[in-house]
């Protein structure tokens, strides 16, 4: 990521993804609440421009039930490929997705592992390149590595979205270390997706130079789902006003206030 | 295989293996974040029942984090109700006089049609072990012609071969639910005295042919109050593991199926499952198995239900019978497999669901072999 803060004015700080010009960079997710009804407030509070829901829980046939009739207008609609085991399956989802009206973007997540949801990167991969053949926006949900990042971004990706820990566990920033490479070394958005359970772990992604995260379930499963929503929103943006500010160096050692080696300054 | 694993653990499953954890054991395992098949049989133990809440809260928990404030619905759709087993416990005994029957398609579209009306989405496709009446190839049948209709499509039938499963697969269904009954091979064979089920191990065996034809989600579950129900339990939670080790991409559930009230005369001798036990059991599965489904049926009340479902339940069934073609009330209508305890309707199961905080969810699966499916 290059945009410094000798690049970027913080008062016109917006994210650039498929065209669209977003001045949130909290994602939320919609899986996982107690009633569609708390959906919307949720969004508001969230102050979120970019929603992902999972298509297999878009319920058709009961309007009632359908998710997508919560949604505020403007809202860009990140359908997710949730259930897809392999790239035909989640291509299958986006084309649907996009048939029902969903827009064309798309959250890749292709897991052949049920017991941690981990994605697989290869057929992640796959379902990426043919789907970006087919004009659709395209954020691949990945396991964070240097080199499938490289390839998804080759492949046309509009943004890398790497986890952080596994989908619903709550534990954090446990792969700091790969995702701080990928901001350093992919020129697309990170969007740091999974595994951020409190508030300031996502200021603190936002601090390492993330483009945005995507947050479901600290909110989702909170006490209180709305306020929850609003202490992301502004963790998101401290975060973010921190990583602009471009914060002091951190040290081991306090600074001398009277250095070592001052003496050669001397006569 | 999974036989492997019951004949490791068979000797050591023994009452003094039970009675000997204290509640320094419980307590050990409840501070665990990942759970060992030996810390399943402390949760099942004796000594557990005294750590109940513990245990409860902490699988409220994990299933809020790992399936949200949530619980999906389905219903199942009873076939054909012939059967060639005499399973000493059921209904479709091949002895009992009940009305047998088996739908036609047409009457079948009927069924599913009616079912659609109460805003369900997931069914599950039942028969009785009939390869003459009820066949995989009537089977694909019925799945071809409900299958642009709903979600998803279980299957809840006779153990069948790895090719039938494949064929069962690509005609559209997703999931498959097979019980054990019991993983005791002795009262396994005095409960099935006759028929096809009297095979252990190819019924034992089945979760893995499916598997491996390729349908994404297994439904297991032992018959609570067969035979022992603890090691039942141990091994049901077992297998599942078993299961979601061996075929990672595979959704894995346990359903808790207790015995049942229905057409005969049967008294198993074994200990039944009261409340408490129950409620230990649900408890011990979740804890062991924090991303596994947890399926409940209408053959408990709808008090029980009730209660039961913030403990680690994911599914319910609503709105069931068991009877064919009890939905659309056709003239062709079989007896029922077991008495239901739960007769509430769609709507009245869905209002319980919101009162307790939850989503009810009728659609969480979307048909991968079709296009414009959810489009219509």
């Amino acid at each position: 990521m290059n945009d410094t803060i000798q690049s970027v004015n913080p008062s016109d700080d917006s994210l650039l993804i498929g065209g669209a010009n977003l001045h949130s960079r909290l994602f939320v997710g919609t899986g996982k609440f107690s009633s569609h009804e708390i959906v919307p407030q949720v969004l508001e509070a969230s102050g979120s421009q970019v929603v992902t829901m999972a298509l297999r829980r878009v319920d058709w046939k009961n309007p009632q039930e359908n998710i997508l009739n919560y949604m505020p207008p403007n809202t860009i609609l990140l359908p997710n490929t949730s259930g897809a085991r392999t790239a035909e399956e989640a291509v299958r989802i986006a084309r649907l997705a996009q048939a029902a009206g969903c827009g064309n973007w798309v959250k890749i997540e292709v897991v052949q592992d049920q017991r941690y949801l981990l994605p697989d990167n290869w057929e992640t991969l796959r379902a990426t390149e043919q789907l970006v053949k087919e004009g659709f926006v395209v954020l691949p949900y990945m396991s964070p590595d240097l080199g499938a990042a490289r390839r998804l971004q080759d492949a046309g990706a509009s943004a890398i979205m790497p986890l952080g820990a596994p989908i619903g566990s709550n534990r954090g920033l446990q792969t700091k270390e790969l995702i701080r490479i990928l901001i350093e070394e992919i020129s697309l958005p990170i969007i740091v997706d999974a595994g951020i359970g409190r508030p300031s772990e996502a200021a603190e992604a936002m601090e390492m130079g993330a483009a945005a995260v995507l947050v479901n379930t600290a909110i989702a499963t909170a006490g209180d789902p709305v306020f929850m929503a609003q202490a992301f929103r502004l963790a998101v943006t401290a975060g973010r006003m921190g990583y602009l500010a471009g914060p002091g160096e951190r040290r081991i050692e306090a600074a001398a206030s009277s250095p070592l080696t001052g003496f050669l300054q001397e006569g | 295989m999974f036989y492997e694993q019951i004949t490791e653990w068979q000797p050591r499953l023994t009452e003094s293996h039970w009675a000997s954890f204290r509640g320094a054991d419980v307590e050990r395992v409840l501070a665990r974040e990942t759970l060992r098949p030996q810390d399943l049989a402390v949760l099942l133990s004796p000594a557990a029942l005294s750590y109940l809440e513990p245990m409860a809260k902490k699988a409220q928990a994990l299933t809020i984090r790992n399936f949200g404030r949530t619980m999906g619905l389905f219903t199942p759709l009873y076939l054909a109700n012939f059967c060639s087993n005499q399973c000493v416990y059921c209904s479709f005994h091949a002895g009992n006089k009940i009305v047998r029957c088996k739908l036609t398609v047409e009457q079948a579209l009927k069924e599913g049609k009616a079912i659609t009306s109460t805003g369900l989405q997931h069914l599950l496709l039942l028969t009785g072990e009939s390869r003459t009446q009820s066949g995989p190839a009537y089977m694909e049948e019925c799945v071809h012609a409900l299958r642009p209709m709903f979600a998803s499509l279980g299957l809840e039938v006779y153990p069948l071969s790895t090719e039938e499963y494949r064929r069962l697969y690509e005609a559209g269904i997703d999931s498959v639910t097979l019980f054990q009954e019991t993983y005791d091979e002795i009262t396994y064979a005095e409960v099935h005295p006759a028929g096809p089920k009297r095979n252990y191990h190819y019924r034992l065996e089945a979760p893995d042919r499916a598997c491996e034809a390729g349908i994404s989600a297994v439904n297991i579950g032992a018959l609570l109050g067969l035979s022992d129900w603890r090691r039942d339990a141990f091994y049901s939670a077992l297998h599942a593991d078993y299961l979601q080790r061996t075929y990672p991409g595979v959704e894995v559930a346990l359903s808790v199926p207790r015995l049942r009230p229905y057409a005969g005369s049967f008294h198993s001798s074994a200990a039944p499952v009261t409340d408490a036990l129950f409620v230990q059991i649900i408890l011990a599965y979740r804890l062991f198995l924090p991303r596994a489904g947890l399926t409940l049926s209408t053959r408990e009340s709808p008090q029980m239900r009730e209660n039961l479902l913030p403990l680690g339940i994911t599914r319910m069934s609503a709105g069931a019978l068991t009877s064919v073609g009890g939905y659309s009330e056709t003239d062709n209508v079989g007896s029922a497999q077991f008495e239901i305890a739960d007769e509430r309707s769609v709507p009245e199961v869905v209002q319980m669901i919101r009162a307790k905080g939850y989503l009810p969810t009728f659609c969480d699966w979307v048909n991968m072999r079709e296009r414009n499916v959810v489009a219509q």
